[in-house]
């Protein structure tokens, strides 16, 4: 059988890191790249005698994640002790989230080679990080407890996604949401933003799952694709020699581009689930949700729909835009401070985005050029002021000394020339120092060029190419 | 400047006699330590004796009074903390050998109110392991001795703060109650002992057994001393999310009204559950209480009868709800990050085995393997899940018998001491012995202990008092007034120089 003969069915969880300044239950800082066991207190060390505290800014921020994706919201939620020894979770208690989640349902929207996908949420669910076990040699293992108490929420979705590629769009959509919303920096690579995949195959046509493994150790959106695409294989293969999949947890070995069995399902923890007798029941009433839902932001696949719909964009140029939440914001200023909305798309994806780096840095107050700034220049082009050659130049003038385009204009005489009686000398000229080529040139129009750039050349590249070719054409008639 | 035989004195005398500048703080602080000394090695109520940070702290106290600045409402009253207590800088071992070499680089909320309302912490009182048990035999280190009979019990958990308060090797004393901890041992050493409702005192820092069960409360030679302690370990902390934000009650003048006038107690009800006295008590234990019953009365109080149906699940749903919270919070004992860790291990699992296997007494063990029973998966329902059922019902039972009544009154103990080494060979008549005191534990709500008679032997007797959520002022103002109008608080046990 070909792999065209499998359904494949993805579900995903997705641990994102919630950017609260301190920890869930506890006072030290969730700052990443401190030194060892910098950022700790009794409690995220679990003590003796300590207790958790809940931080109320993660509730809103999974609240905010949960309205922003439509789940319904428990008002009235608990936390839960999960269970298992290991020495990087300090109590041998992870408190987590069980049977009362804070958010149920949902769903999450992205585009996938530029069909509109939805996938659904099982759940959105509240829980403390674990530390880091560093392995130091053969006879030592060390424990970072900086990440221990880290805010995560767990992003469950139904299993209802059918390719690799969905599978790390779908991550890529909860990044720049989450990103959106302010709750997280969604960083793969720092661990920000997890992600474990559920990866089954069925017959087409079959309706049953087929026997899954959980895939883990995927720290980029390559690797979830890489991962899954090599697990999916695998599964076929087995599958295709008449064999069955064990149910196991497998970890993406990314250089050697293979899983790997890590345990199966007779290995597995019962995790004692109970309860967190420490922590009161969390209550989001009525008036905190309605305001939690007043602070999201217009949404990515909302500004998506604006920008291909109503404003004009192509599909693609929506889609750079929205991709990061500083992006749109940069352009929607832009055209706020009057550039007109096209020529100003080109600007921020043509000559803003290349310039920038890291394109959130557009949301810097200090930004080299600012959207305003941005507006003034197309603006230049647009009424005729600035040729659009020129105007690259004034651009990579503006971001380097923080200049406006009005005053490098000004200052270095930029004008586009579109006065007649100075083009006219100018074509004239032109025309006068090159006899030949005028006489050829109604055998030849391809000519024109020549003259063009020779005018260009003759006034310092600020003559409006429109206007000079019109003259020339009167004078060459 | 006056002195005080640390004899008998009570907690409110020293700390008024440090407050009017009668006394020093240092020198009632030396008689005490000079107590502990000559006395504590026949009974073993301690478990690390803080003599320097005791000078230090009633210095402080002195110089503050010096100052001209108030030096606190517990001025110079020294304190024995149960080694449940986490105590910065003071090792901390809840009696156990896991915990052993222990220095909390933090203060329990409780232990760093009372030192800022001018208490000094003597030293760490021994206690059963993880205040499981109700002997004291649990110690891992040693047993504590009544000190009314040293071949007697002082209960548990908390018997080294009973009996160094009813020894007068502290003035005062904290504890913990999550099945009794606190009454029952001051039941049987003959002190004042109690248990405030569950979240008006904070947990924090103090080593959790069974958190919804927990209850850090005081002990005193007298109502008023327990409730002056209880007034300033009271309130709402930011640290202990289970705590109640409600304001402190004026327990101390609870306490005294007791001795308003020949009916202090007049218009209050006193609820008497049959369920209570039941057969297996002693009889001495039940005249006893029927006399103070009969003292309230002429007190005042109007004796009505009461019902708690559901007393019977109280033991099952009790071990059921402990164990399992026991198994979860005794699960950081791992040899990781602090205290005990076997040296021998060849593997992770062998170190976690290895660790626990050694570090915990018989006691603990069994709850945890009792508490990871009740908990596996599958059976979450039918134990746990049944278990808080049953408790709601429990806490029902009080609440409508509150409707009919102002205060509970019951033995505390069944019971009195009884001898070492009589019920450690089973362990199910050794948790009977918490059977009047689960209750309120269980319901969250206040409970009382004090002095009521002896038996023939000359052991002590305990009187329960019960009142609703953050009724504790009830149970002070009925205390003080039974305390009042009987003398059984004034006797001393006898001294044995060790």
């Amino acid at each position: 059988m070909s792999l065209d003969d499998y359904e494949i069915v993805i579900g995903l969880e997705v641990h994102a890191q919630l950017a609260t300044r301190s920890k869930i239950f506890s006072w030290s800082s969730t700052a990443f790249g401190a030194e060892p066991n910098t950022l700790t207190d009794p409690v995220c060390l679990g003590l003796p005698g300590v207790l958790p505290v809940l931080n109320r800014g993660v509730v809103d921020a999974a609240v905010r994640l949960g309205l922003a994706v439509g789940s319904k919201i428990r008002q009235r939620c608990r936390f839960t002790r999960k269970h298992y020894f290991y020495p990087d979770l300090p109590k041998n208690i992870q408190i987590s989230q069980f049977d009362e989640p804070i958010c149920d349902g949902g769903t999450v929207k992205f585009r996938l080679h530029g069909e509109t996908r939805a996938v659904r949420l099982t759940r959105i669910h509240l829980e403390e990080d674990a530390g880091k076990n560093i392995h130091a040699d053969a006879t030592k293992s060390l424990v970072d407890y900086n990440r221990a108490g880290v805010p995560l929420c767990e992003i469950v979705s139904e299993p209802e996604i059918g390719s690799a590629d969905e599978a790390a769009e779908y991550v890529r959509a909860l990044r720049t949401l989450v990103r959106y919303l302010g709750i997280g920096d969604g960083n793969m690579e720092e661990g920000s933003l997890r992600c474990d995949a559920n990866v089954s195959l069925r017959k087409r046509g079959t309706t049953a799952f087929g026997t899954k493994t959980e895939i883990k150790n995927m720290n980029s959106f390559k690797n979830v694709r890489d991962a899954i695409e090599h697990e999916v294989k695998r599964q076929a293969s087995v599958l295709d020699g008449g064999g069955r999949v064990v149910q196991e947890t497998r970890l993406w070995d990314a250089a050697r581009g293979v899983t790997q069995s890590m345990r199966s399902k007779e290995q597995a923890h019962d995790y004692r689930y109970f309860p967190e007798p420490d922590l009161p029941p969390v209550v989001v009433d009525d008036a905190a949700l309605a305001a939690l839902g007043k602070t999201l932001p217009e949404l990515p696949e909302d500004r998506f729909a604006r920008y291909a719909g109503p404003v004009g964009l192509s599909p693609q140029d929506a889609g750079v835009l929205v991709s990061e939440r500083e992006i749109a914001g940069y352009y929607d200023a832009a055209v706020a401070a009057g550039a007109p909305a096209k020529r100003a798309a080109n600007w921020v994806i043509n000559e803003v985005l290349a310039v920038v780096g890291d394109a959130r840095k557009l949301g810097d107050a200090d930004v080299p050029v600012p959207p305003a700034a941005l507006a003034g220049l197309v603006k230049l082009v647009d009424d005729g002021t600035l040729s659009g050659k020129l105007a690259k130049e004034v651009f990579g003038k503006m971001w380097a000394e923080r200049r406006t385009a009005a005053d490098i204009v000004a200052k270095e005489g930029l004008a586009q020339v579109s006065d007649g009686g100075e083009l006219e000398a100018a074509c004239r000229k032109v025309i006068a120092a090159n006899p030949t080529e005028a006489a050829n040139f109604k055998a030849n129009p391809k000519l024109m060029g020549f003259f063009v750039g020779a005018v260009m050349k003759e006034t310092g590249g600020k003559a409006n190419p429109k206007a000079v070719n019109e003259i020339l054409r009167k004078l060459l008639a | 400047m006056t002195s005080i035989d640390a004899r008998g004195a009570t907690a409110v005398a020293i700390a008024d006699g440090v407050r009017a500048g009668k006394l020093l703080a240092r020198d009632v602080a030396e008689q005490y330590l000079d107590r502990i000394a000559r006395l504590d090695g026949a009974l073993g109520c301690y478990l690390l004796v803080d003599a320097e940070g005791a000078r230090r702290r009633a210095d402080a106290v002195d110089a503050a009074y010096k100052a001209g600045r108030d030096p606190g409402a517990l001025a110079g009253v020294p304190l024995g903390v149960k080694d449940i207590f986490c105590t910065r800088g003071v090792e901390t071992t809840c009696a156990s050998k896991i915990l052993r070499g222990f220095v909390p680089p933090y203060e329990s909320t409780v232990t760093s109110r009372l030192a800022a309302a001018g208490g000094v912490m003597l030293g760490k009182l021994n206690m059963d392991e993880f205040a499981m048990g109700s002997s004291n035999e649990n110690s891992a280190f040693k047993p504590v001795k009544n000190p009314w009979s040293h071949a007697h019990v002082p209960g548990g958990s908390s018997g080294g703060s009973a009996a160094a308060t009813a020894a007068s090797l502290c003035a005062g004393a904290i504890g913990t109650d999550t099945g009794g901890s606190i009454r029952q041992p001051a039941a049987l050493c003959g002190v004042v002992g109690v248990k405030p409702t569950y979240g008006r005192v904070s947990r924090y820092g103090v080593i959790a057994f069974a958190s919804s069960l927990d209850h850090p409360g005081p002990f005193g030679r007298t109502v008023e001393d327990a409730a002056a302690l209880l007034e300033a370990m009271a309130g709402v902390d930011e640290h202990d999310a289970t705590s109640i934000p409600a304001p402190v009650g004026a327990y101390r003048a609870a306490a005294r009204t007791g001795g308003d006038g020949p009916e202090p107690l007049k218009g209050v009800r006193i609820g008497v559950p049959d369920e209570y006295f039941q057969p297996g008590m002693d009889a001495e234990v039940e005249s006893a209480v029927r006399a103070a019953l009969d003292e309230l009365a002429r007190a005042g109080a109007r004796i009505v009868k009461v019902s708690l149906p559901n007393t019977k699940y109280a033991i099952a749903t009790y071990y059921l709800i402990c164990t399992a919270e026991a198994s979860s919070n005794l699960a950081r004992y791992d040899g990781v990050r602090f205290g005990y860790r076997a040296g021998d291990a060849r593997s992770l699992e062998e170190m976690y085995t290895k660790t626990r296997g050694e570090g915990f007494g018989t006691e603990p063990k069994r709850r945890i393997m009792l508490g990871t029973y009740v908990l596996r998966a599958g059976y979450y329902e039918a134990y746990y899940g049944k278990a808080l059922r049953a408790r709601r019902k429990i806490a029902d039972d009080f609440q409508a018998a509150f409707a009919g009544c102002d205060a509970i009154v019951t033995p505390t103990s069944p019971i009195p001491a009884f001898k070492f080494g009589e019920k450690t060979s089973d362990p199910l008549q050794m948790y009977l012995a918490d059977v009047l005191t689960v209750g309120p534990d269980l319901a969250g709500i206040p409970a009382l202990s004090q002095p009521c008679g002896f038996t023939k032997a000359g052991l002590p007797i305990g009187l329960q008092t019960i009142a609703p959520a953050l009724g504790e002022e009830t149970c002070f103002r009925v205390a003080g007034a039974y305390e009042a109008r009987t003398k059984w608080h004034q006797q001393l046990p006898p001294e044995t120089a060790s």
